[in-house]
């Protein structure tokens, strides 16, 4: 009898490994259905700054390197060569120097060589004769000076000062290689890339169509036949086409903990994951307008946010604390909580508000003769819920704030000529690097700096940090600097969102980047298990 | 007489389209942010120089007048110039949606003259017996529930009891998949149309019903379905066929609820995300569209009424 039940639960067993080892083998052939938000504004990832963009275009192209698409957490370490089959800093830090693949094909069968990689970056800083419409990341590549080519198969980048994260700029979802004869045009409404994808075509409010490309330069790839996305602006449509398997997959990040926790109550077998996106909800004060030039009153404002309320009412709980870096664990450069919390605003609640009240008071204000503002943001739901919860807690420090809401068109140009007193608004990043951060959000004089924060001391610092390449030096420099920020109340940063995204258990090899939501789409592994 | 009529009702309806495309350029214009702006927002960038060239090249930077003249000439040409957006001709963006809402909205409309008409007759003609309060109790119901939260409700429905969802995904494969696919939100549409049509076309009926000759009629020996469906129904059905040529006219161009839900790319969720974008081509053209339709679809009715009353004559 018990010979007879070693030998059942062997079999089982044996069943199983061999289940689970067909299960492990990657299947070729399906079309993955994913649901989209809303209409790309074209499908030039150059030309956009949403990952409405990079998620159904990232598989039509191929970067020069990549982050490692199956790590979560992008970083220097997991940057991995693409079309690029190595890479080279010369001596000085300069330059670096690619060697290319040579058996790369465009879509429409043109080969791709050293030229288009300078072609893109002519078209990226404003060089060539073609132009974009829009081009958002110039800024990004600020500090190279030129590419050169050396014959077909090898190129170099040489930049002004050293910069390591250049490699994780061009590792972003965000730096496509484009190619010199298609024009930037045609890369919006048709794009040719070299990816595992073709674009087949894109309609309007109905629906994106990526193909298999046969020619791929890795070979047995990619597994799926098709990438199909459904356009979906209703939330509550697109949540029970997914229950009901019209689709296989959520648009990326686009889910909340209570709709996952609907998904799964419909759907017991949908694999869910929540992440951060590295998008931060900050408070920006305008320091050239009167009260908010004085020092100490921008100080009580921060006294006066009680985070982890944030955090609770708006996310269900789904964020973190941070600085202006995406905090760890899955940050690879925001400070640790032991630091955080010695900065003022992070600690005791109560004490810090005690703290601001004893401000205002000095500044003459009372709970009799509070001082009025406006909370300007844009007129967006995820603006605007975050800006009452604000305005609800400078109550508690004798402010009575009151909503602008500003209509979405006219909000970047509104605070970037700084009409605005206090307001709330969201920072995106596409790469967790802090040279992204802090040159766009916090140095004098970038037009995206809207609360016109300008230390001279802490810039110098941000050149050093970005110029050094031991890692764990620059990190502690990067602290040093983010701590700064948070005490000078350059922009109050509120917390770090964290969102979901499911799939149907048959597809595989599924990762989602938590550290970044622009990055991992490139698709070409992943596989349907049916 | 009748040609003279037809002429000068045409005259009216150019004018009135006229006046409609001068609304529509100048209405879109007063809405805050033009393309370039979305565009620029939506990419974080605020470089006012770069701005300012891709207005440029939009042609945004010229007076209105001049804008309103080329968009106008351009039509007459049958050129509706390009979407600002997709970059591809207004006239293939257009196009395809017609269809789509026009199936929608012939679906719905059947659905409401089918149910409305007959339950309205039944509920005059029965008028304060537990059938007229059923019916009046539904019909209130059509036109008190919410279009968004009914959709919501079919689509839960139809997820939890059949394991499937009635969106549209792709385009429909032959006439029974189509059938399939527009039936359930042309019934969640047509349930409030039915309910408005029902309701007037009870209220219609009774006034009719108390008329001499229907007791004349009665007096006759006629039987009760000839004096209500030949003798009452016909002189009831003039202010019901003004409403359903009314809600025509509204579902060409005003289903944006239901597409939304039911994720159908029809004209009112295509004009709507054309607002989003202010893209003026798309706009001005579609808007020019819907107003065609509604003005054609009164010219219509205008002359119905001749053929359902033979009292009405059209003088010059």
């Amino acid at each position: 009898m018990a010979l007879r039940q070693t030998a059942i639960v062997a079999a089982a067993l044996a069943v199983a490994s061999i289940a689970n080892a067909s299960a492990a083998e990657p299947k070729q052939g399906g079309v993955l259905k994913i649901y989209h938000r809303e209409t790309p504004p074209s499908l030039s990832i150059h030309e956009e700054a949403t990952f409405s963009v990079n998620a159904p275009a990232m598989p039509i192209f191929s970067n020069l390197v990549l982050y490692d698409q199956h790590k979560p957490q992008n970083s220097m370490g997991t940057i991995e060569p693409e079309l690029a089959t190595s890479w080279a800093w010369d001596k000085a830090n300069t330059a670096l120097t690619l060697k290319l693949r040579n058996d790369v094909k465009w879509h429409d069968g043109k080969p791709f060589t050293s030229n288009d990689v300078k072609c893109t970056f002519d078209l990226l800083q404003g060089k060539a004769q073609d132009k974009f419409r829009k081009n958002p990341r110039k800024d990004w590549f600020a500090n190279v000076t030129e590419v050169t080519t050396n014959g077909d198969y090898e190129v170099t980048i040489h930049l002004k000062r050293p910069q390591p994260s250049i490699l994780a700029m061009l590792a972003s979802g965000y730096t496509p290689m484009y190619a010199c004869h298609v024009t930037a045009a045609q890369m919006r409404t048709h794009p040719i890339g070299t990816g595992p994808f073709k674009f087949v075509e894109m309609k309007q409010n109905e629906s994106i169509k990526l193909v298999k490309n046969p020619d791929y330069f890795k070979k047995g790839l990619p597994y799926l036949d098709g990438i199909e996305y459904t356009i979906i602006r209703n939330r509550a449509t697109a949540v029970l086409a997914f229950v009901a398997g019209r689709v296989d997959m959520t648009f990326p990040t686009e889910m909340t903990s209570a709709l996952i926790a609907d998904i799964k109550k419909q759907d017991p077998t949908a694999v869910c994951e929540i992440a951060p996106i590295n998008v931060n909800t900050n408070l920006i004060v305008n320091r050239e307008t009167e009260p908010f030039k004085n020092p100490e009153l921008r100080k009580a404002m921060n006294l006066a946010l009680d985070r982890k309320s944030f955090i609770d009412i708006i996310l269900q709980g789904q964020g973190d604390q941070g600085g202006s870096l995406l905090p760890p664990p899955e940050g690879v450069w925001g400070m640790p909580p032991d630091m955080l919390k010695t900065i003022p605003g992070y600690g005791d609640v109560n004490k810090s508000r005690e703290e601001a009240r004893a401000i205002m008071t000095k500044l003459g204000y009372s709970a009799t003769n509070p001082l009025k503002i406006k909370v300007s943001t844009r007129n967006l739901a995820t603006y605007r819920d975050p800006a009452v919860v604000l305005i609800d807690q400078l109550k508690s420090i004798y402010i009575d704030a009151e909503l602008d809401p500003v209509e979405s068109s006219a909000w970047f140009a509104k605070v970037a000529r700084n009409d605005y007193s206090v307001g709330l608004n969201l920072t995106g990043n596409g790469i967790d690097d802090p040279d992204q951060d802090f040159y766009e959000n916090f140095a004098c004089g970038s037009e995206r700096n809207y609360t016109h924060y300008c230390n001279k001391d802490l810039e110098k610092l941000f050149d050093q940090q970005s110029a050094e390449t031991d890692a764990s030096k620059r990190k502690s420099l990067v602290w040093e600097i983010d701590k700064k920020l948070q005490e000078d109340v350059a922009r109050p940063v509120l917390f770090h969102a964290r969102t979901g995204t499911c799939w149907k258990p048959f597809v595989k090899n599924m990762t989602i980047m938590n550290n970044s939501a622009y990055n991992g789409y490139r698709y070409e592994d992943v596989w349907l298990d049916k | 007489m009748l040609g003279v009529y037809l002429v000068r009702r045409f005259a009216l309806m150019l004018l009135t389209l006229f006046g409609i495309s001068v609304l529509i350029f100048v209405m879109l214009r007063l809405v805050p942010g033009n393309i370039a702006d979305i565009l620029f927002d939506a990419a974080g960038m605020i470089d006012t120089a770069e701005k300012a060239k891709l207005e440029k090249e939009l042609g945004l930077d010229q007076p209105i007048a001049v804008q309103y003249a080329e968009w106008i000439g351009g039509l007459a040409r049958g050129d509706l110039g390009y979407s600002y957006v997709s970059e591809k001709p207004a006239i293939d963006e257009i196009l395809p949606r017609i269809p789509i809402t026009a199936k929608l909205a012939g679906l719905a409309l059947a659905f409401a003259i089918v149910f409305g008409v007959p339950l309205g007759v039944i509920s005059a003609v029965r008028q304060n017996t537990p059938l007229d309060y059923l019916l009046r109790v539904v019909s209130l119901s059509g036109l008190s529930l919410p279009s968004f939260w009914l959709g919501l409700l079919i689509l839960m429905a139809f997820v939890h009891y059949f394991g499937t969802i009635p969106i549209y995904t792709d385009p429909p494969k032959g006439f029974w998949e189509a059938l399939w696919l527009y039936s359930v939100p042309a019934a969640a549409v047509g349930f409030r149309s039915s309910a408005l049509v029902m309701r007037l076309t009870r209220s219609s009926m009774l006034e009719v019903l108390r008329q001499d000759y229907i007791r004349t009629a009665r007096a006759k020996g006629a039987s009760p379905r000839t004096v209500n469906y030949h003798h009452a129904l016909r002189n009831a059905v003039l202010p019901v066929v003004t409403v359903i040529g009314l809600e025509a006219a509204f579902l060409m161009g005003g289903l944006i609820v239901t597409e939304t839900v039911f994720n159908i790319p029809g004209v009112a969720r295509f004009l709507v995300e054309a607002i989003r974008w202010r893209d003026y081509p798309i706009v001005q053209n579609l808007v020019m569209f819907i107003a065609f339709v509604a003005v054609f679809i009164n010219f219509l009715i205008d002359l119905l009424y001749a053929v359902l009353d033979p009292r009405i004559k059209y003088a010059s």
